[in-house]
């Protein structure tokens, strides 16, 4: 094979934007930011994640929702009507790219939860576990059917190729969101297919990850035994799910879910003052099977935030950046420079340490 | 010869500087640069590079002479096996510095990220040298196995750490000059702190001031704080790891 593929160095690019004060911009800013990392990714995988992108059906989950075939879309669509009310389904508008070939049916939907329907299926203290639980049942039960993102007022948008094309597939220059991530892809352990692109997304959360998560095995079984199922073929979406679980369901603050994911070393927590070093006992006893081991830089985003997390040795990259309103967080510094040339502070995140951006009170 | 590498990709610009070198071209000036990865790459030839924006990751790997200096911070990678020549950051750079160096000086005016001087190595004569004016992240001089690295912490906020953790962890060769000091907990099994002896004055009066001369510095005040440095207490820590 050599010669015929040029070499490709290096692995996958992430970049977030949000404007705290919550003003939107078009897509063209995160497609702009993420092509300048092109060399990063290998054409088998990019993707977006916007929040504030569909202001009229703001209080609607929006299902943006992913087609191998006909019969996976009657028989999804079946099973919607079972479970919610559908006040629009239609096509994800999308314009042909010469290099982007074979996409699946790509289709989304603006949803209520049909009323009486989480009580009937043991979800009626949060409406929410039960659109969890129907997200966990097309995707592991509706062969050829994959909801690629399902929160309110945002949307996924990802597929086979470099991101830049996917987001021009999108047309995501029509699209105005508070809250922009994008990835390319360079997959390594897993197959590059649409559904496998990033950003893995659940309600509104989404992440974009760069690296490997050798502790995938540990994490699904645990997250396994509170209804998530993690079938889409790659370890980013336990990330997601951990999100989910934590700060949702069981409301541990973001700094302390980022904490428990890339847990302090014991060398460290022995070194501490009393009473930190009992917290973070009990949350490494707690939540042994939450911690996230090998190299991985991710940034998870959320309606209200985006997060920026290193592993505990920072084998993987992450620079961040401040202007006025706007934070970045991205692989490279000239990604952050490409949308933003005069940022007011630019700063490489640390080892574990989390980095929070949310929108201010009150928006 | 100037150039406007604003979107122009990384193998254009570096082919252009290559065939400009090899055709006698001596000063390059490169504007607009953000991101373009391998800029000195393998040039053997003592051209000057002046860098304006920020140089993409690799920056100066396998370089054979040349002078680079960037007018912004610099991403990771910087000095990659690199070879003999300088490269002046202005600015604050990456992680993975100086990885497998082998020759040649890699000066950074502000703070450096992890793994700084990995794998550092020298023969004889040539003997790479590192100096960040800043602060260091974790695993500085991991695996040395030669070279120079000083580490100034010049500017520090009260309480910020000189350098991070595993400082000098598996480190057999070479030598760290610390400006200030270090928790002992940080340090890596295979290394010791020690005084500075008169060999050790002459070497940071050397690179020290020519450090200071690419920066503005006054030398006297960076000498102000004393240094400490940091050895390896054994040669081959794991020369008997596969024995039995």
């Amino acid at each position: 094979m050599r010669g015929e593929f040029p070499r490709n160095p290096s692995g996958c690019a992430i970049s977030g934007i949000i404007s705290t004060k919550g003003r939107c911009m078009t897509g063209d800013i995160i497609i702009k930011s993420i092509a300048l990392m092109h060399d990063r990714s290998n054409g088998l995988g990019g993707g977006f994640a916007a929040y504030g992108i569909y202001p009229e059906f703001k209080s609607h989950y929006a299902f943006h929702v992913l087609y191998h075939n006909h019969q996976s879309r009657e028989d999804t669509e079946c099973y919607l009507e079972e479970n919610f009310i559908i006040d629009r389904a239609e096509p994800i508008p999308t314009r042909p790219v010469a290099r982007i070939t074979d996409p699946p049916v790509l289709w989304r939907y603006f949803l209520q939860v049909q009323p009486g329907r989480p009580e009937q299926c043991g979800c009626a203290s949060d409406e929410r576990d039960f659109v969890v639980s129907v997200v966990m049942n097309i995707n592991n039960g509706i062969p050829g059917a994959f909801i690629i993102s399902s929160g309110k007022n945002m949307g996924a948008f990802k597929g086979v190729g470099f991101p830049e094309d996917i987001g021009w597939v999108y047309r995501l220059d029509e699209y105005e969101a508070y809250l922009w991530t994008g990835h390319g892809r360079f997959p390594t352990n897993t197959p590059g297919w649409w559904g496998g692109a990033h950003p893995f997304c659940l309600l509104d959360w989404s992440v974009v990850h760069n690296g490997e998560i050798s502790s995938y095995g540990i994490n699904k079984r645990y997250l396994e035994m509170f209804g998530y199922k993690c079938e889409l073929q790659t370890d980013t979406e336990v990330v997601a799910y951990l999100f989910d679980l934590l700060y949702r369901r069981q409301k541990v603050p973001f700094e302390t879910t980022c904490r428990v994911l890339a847990a302090p070393f014991w060398k460290d927590i022995d070194r501490m003052a009393e009473e930190e070093k009992a917290t973070y006992t009990a949350l490494r006893q707690v939540y042994g099977s939450a911690l996230i081991n090998g190299p991985f830089s991710f940034i998870v985003a959320h309606s209200r935030a985006m997060i920026g997390l290193n592993d505990r040795i920072k084998l993987r990259p992450m620079t961040c950046g401040v202007k006025d309103d706007l934070v970045f967080m991205a692989s490279e510094e000239s990604a952050i420079r490409e949308i933003c040339p005069e940022p007011d502070r630019v700063w490489a995140a640390r080892a574990g340490e989390p980095i929070i951006a949310e929108l201010e009170e009150g928006l | 010869m100037q150039i406007d590498a604003r979107g122009v990709h990384y193998r254009d610009l570096n082919q252009m500087i290559k065939e400009a070198a090899a055709a006698g071209e001596k000063e390059f000036i490169l504007d607009n640069v953000n991101g373009q990865r391998y800029i000195g790459t393998g040039i053997s030839l003592p051209v000057n590079i002046v860098i304006n924006g920020v140089p993409g990751n690799d920056l100066a790997a396998f370089m054979d002479g040349p002078t680079v200096a960037v007018h912004a911070n610099a991403q990771d990678g910087v000095a990659n096996t690199m070879n003999a020549g300088t490269v002046v950051v202005h600015g604050s750079a990456g992680d993975v510095l100086g990885y497998g160096m082998r020759g040649g000086k890699l000066y950074v005016r502000g703070d450096v990220g992890y793994r700084v001087g990995i794998h550092m190595k020298e023969y004889k004569r040539q003997i790479p040298v590192i100096i960040a004016g800043g602060t260091a992240g974790d695993f500085l001089g991991e695996y040395m196995a030669g070279g120079i690295l000083i580490l100034l912490g010049l500017e520090r906020e009260q309480g910020e750490p000189l350098a991070g953790d595993y400082l000098g962890t598996g480190m057999h060769g070479g030598v760290i000059y610390l400006r200030g000091s270090v928790e002992p907990h940080k340090l890596g099994k295979e290394v010791a702190i020690l005084e500075l002896d008169d060999g050790d004055e002459n070497i940071l009066a050397k690179f020290l001031k020519e450090y200071c001369d690419c920066f503005g510095l006054d030398y006297q005040v960076v000498r102000e704080e004393p240094f400490v440095k940091l050895l390896p207490v054994s040669s081959r820590p794991y020369g008997r790891l596969y024995v039995y």
